[in-house]
């Protein structure tokens, strides 16, 4: 028991001074050279996506990154499974370095640390809905009736139950993404990492989709890495977030701190409309509340008037 | 008037080369002439052993398969009829022996190829021009080499056409195969798999469609080749259209012709149809 909870004191993951620039060679670009990256800023050819980041996110939250499109928050959550090798930094998840990882512990990593869902949900569409969320586990050469098994649980848990034999083509984009993540959480790895995964959906569908993930998550407690550029998003799902601007953070906490003490005045904009609309809310409650009593005022009187005639 | 003095000749070093060639290879050349007969042999075995009525009820039951319609279908599998009615239905069966050996050859080296294109890098850089110039080349050209190697007959006739019809499957195999979509392969990839695995569960399929395309590609050109084949010696419906022309017989030359036409239509319509089947997409 105690060596579960020192565990849990670790992050899960954690980020120190992550680098990405989009270069020729960019393995050999020394990040500390002020001068050569002003210079990369400024060349056409490359890209500096992500500069000097650093963040933790504890074990079992939800951490959400929020920024614009270019912000760097996709090549983010790509270096955290080196989809993208970054050019310099370190990556600790649950203190394994996973930026020193050889190809063979980086499969390992990625069949049994983390599962993603992506914003092109990435199914595959000669693949059944069941063979698609089966993908981890085939891949993983894990192929048992238990697989099979478990799968039928992760599609039940996103309401996918009686579309196991559809092909992804026969389905719309919510029902797609339902499909992604089922085939995230049958994989049942400690972290998830979601890059803008309800983007695409209609508003409607989204909100319904962030209901079930808060829902999901009160099952499961993973470590879950969320990306949007919806702030709406990030607030309602985020147990604390973190605002991304040209590749580094502006500002990190819980949605509260950020929402009522802006660091800059780039966080200011963003968080104007949600304060306004709250504002706009609470004084619709208040007049409502007046109302109220004052309409429950109206009837006892009236009531009153009526028993004394009566 | 070009100076007969500036005249020179390399016929006489191209015939030492090539004695040179066969006298030093001839194992080489032996084993793969007795692959492709052994092969060819079987392949005209099967098929002949088929009778007449058994291919129209094959391609009908394939036809109907792939499209689903009714006309179509009874259209497609009367066709062959037309050609055992002019006579030349044993001709075509010799053909068509020649086309799906060459077919198959060309397949199982133009497939890997493809895969090789689209893997590993440099692949491309060195097989485009390649390729290039064997799509540009005039289709007789290929006789030449084929015939300097394997001599007269039906191996020569399926090298030449092999060799010919190969580029548009390795092509479209190579093109399949880049054009998938790359979030797709970031999923996979995301799940740990390897290199192979990508490959062979993501890559390949998603780009069937595609090769596919190529199979019915190849087919067609192997068609066309197999013909220009009667050339240097191969037995079939195209040997019937060269006699024609020696003979200047219209009427018989209109009816072989006919039939390399139906031959033609129906493989190009079930490849086609099997193409389409095979998309993903719409399933």
């Amino acid at each position: 028991m105690a060596g579960v909870l020192e565990k849990t004191k670790e992050p899960a993951i954690r980020i120190e001074d992550l680098w990405k620039v989009y270069a020729k060679n960019d393995q050999d670009i020394d990040v500390e050279n002020e001068d050569l990256i002003t210079e990369l800023d400024k060349s056409e050819e490359s890209v500096v996506a992500v500069r000097d980041l650093s963040l933790t996110v504890d074990p079992g939250k939800v951490f959400v990154v929020m920024g614009l499109s270019g912000s760097g928050k996709s090549t983010l959550i790509r270096c955290i499974i080196r989809l993208i090798n970054p050019t310099a930094g370190k990556i600790d998840i649950f203190g394994q370095d996973i930026t020193k990882m050889d190809k063979k512990s980086l499969t390992r990593f990625r069949r049994e640390q983390v599962a993603m869902v992506f914003q092109h949900y990435g199914l595959l569409p000669h693949r059944t809905v069941l063979q698609n969320v089966l993908f981890g586990l085939k891949v993983k050469g894990v192929n048992t009736l238990d697989s099979k098994e478990r799968a039928e649980v992760a599609l039940e848990r996103v309401g996918l139950t009686g579309w196991e034999n559809y092909y992804p083509s026969s389905l719309s984009g919510g029902m797609r993404q339902r499909v992604g993540i089922a085939r995230a959480i049958v994989m049942d790895s400690p972290i998830l990492l979601m890059d803008e995964p309800f983007s695409g959906l209609d508003p409607l569908i989204r909100r319904e989709m962030q209901d079930e993930l808060i829902r999901l998550q009160e099952e499961m407690h993973k470590t879950i890495f969320f990306i949007t550029h919806d702030l709406d998003e990030a607030m309602r799902l985020g147990d604390k977030m973190a605002v991304m601007k040209n590749g580094n953070i502006v500002q990190q906490g819980s949605p509260e701190e950020i929402l009522s003490d802006p660091a800059d005045e780039y966080v200011a904009r963003f968080v104007q409309d949600i304060r306004k609309r709250i504002e706009l809310a609470d004084k619709r409650d208040s007049k409502i509340e007046s109302l109220d009593i004052g309409n429950k005022k109206d009837k006892s009187e009236q009531e009153g008037k009526i028993t004394n005639v009566s | 008037m070009f100076p007969e003095v500036l005249e020179f000749h390399v016929a006489g070093y191209v015939n030492d080369f090539i004695d040179w060639l066969l006298q030093t290879y001839a194992p080489v050349f032996d084993s793969i002439s007795d692959g492709i007969f052994t092969v060819l042999n079987t392949v005209h075995m099967v098929i002949s052993a088929i009778p007449w009525w058994g291919y129209i009820i094959l391609i009908a039951v394939l036809a109907w398969f792939v499209s689903r319609k009714i006309l179509g279908t009874i259209v497609l599998a009367l066709m062959p009829v037309i050609i055992g009615m002019f006579g030349l239905w044993d001709l075509a069966i010799d053909t068509l022996a020649v086309i799906f050996t060459a077919v198959f050859f060309s397949l199982l080296i133009g497939i890997p190829t493809g895969i090789l294109m689209a893997e590993v890098k440099g692949v491309r850089g060195f097989l485009k021009p390649v390729l290039d110039g064997m799509q540009t080349m005039p289709s007789f050209v290929y006789l030449i080499p084929a015939m300097m190697l394997f001599g007269l007959g039906k191996v020569p006739a399926v090298i030449a056409t092999l060799i010919y019809s190969m580029p548009p499957v390795i092509r479209l195999t190579d093109f399949g195969i880049r054009q998938v979509p790359k979030a797709t392969q970031e999923a996979a990839l995301a799940y740990g798999c390897t290199k192979w695995q990508l490959l062979k569960e993501v890559r390949v399929p998603l780009a069937m469609p595609s090769i596919m395309a190529g199979v019915n590609q190849t087919t067609m050109m192997a068609l066309a080749m197999v013909v220009i084949c009667s050339m240097i010696g191969a037995r079939g419906l195209g040997q019937e259209v060269l006699l024609s022309i020696n003979r200047i017989d219209v009427g018989h030359g209109f009816e072989s012709g006919f039939s390399i036409v139906i031959l033609a239509i129906v493989i190009d319509r079930l490849t086609q149809g099997f193409a389409r089947r095979w998309d993903p997409n719409k399933k």
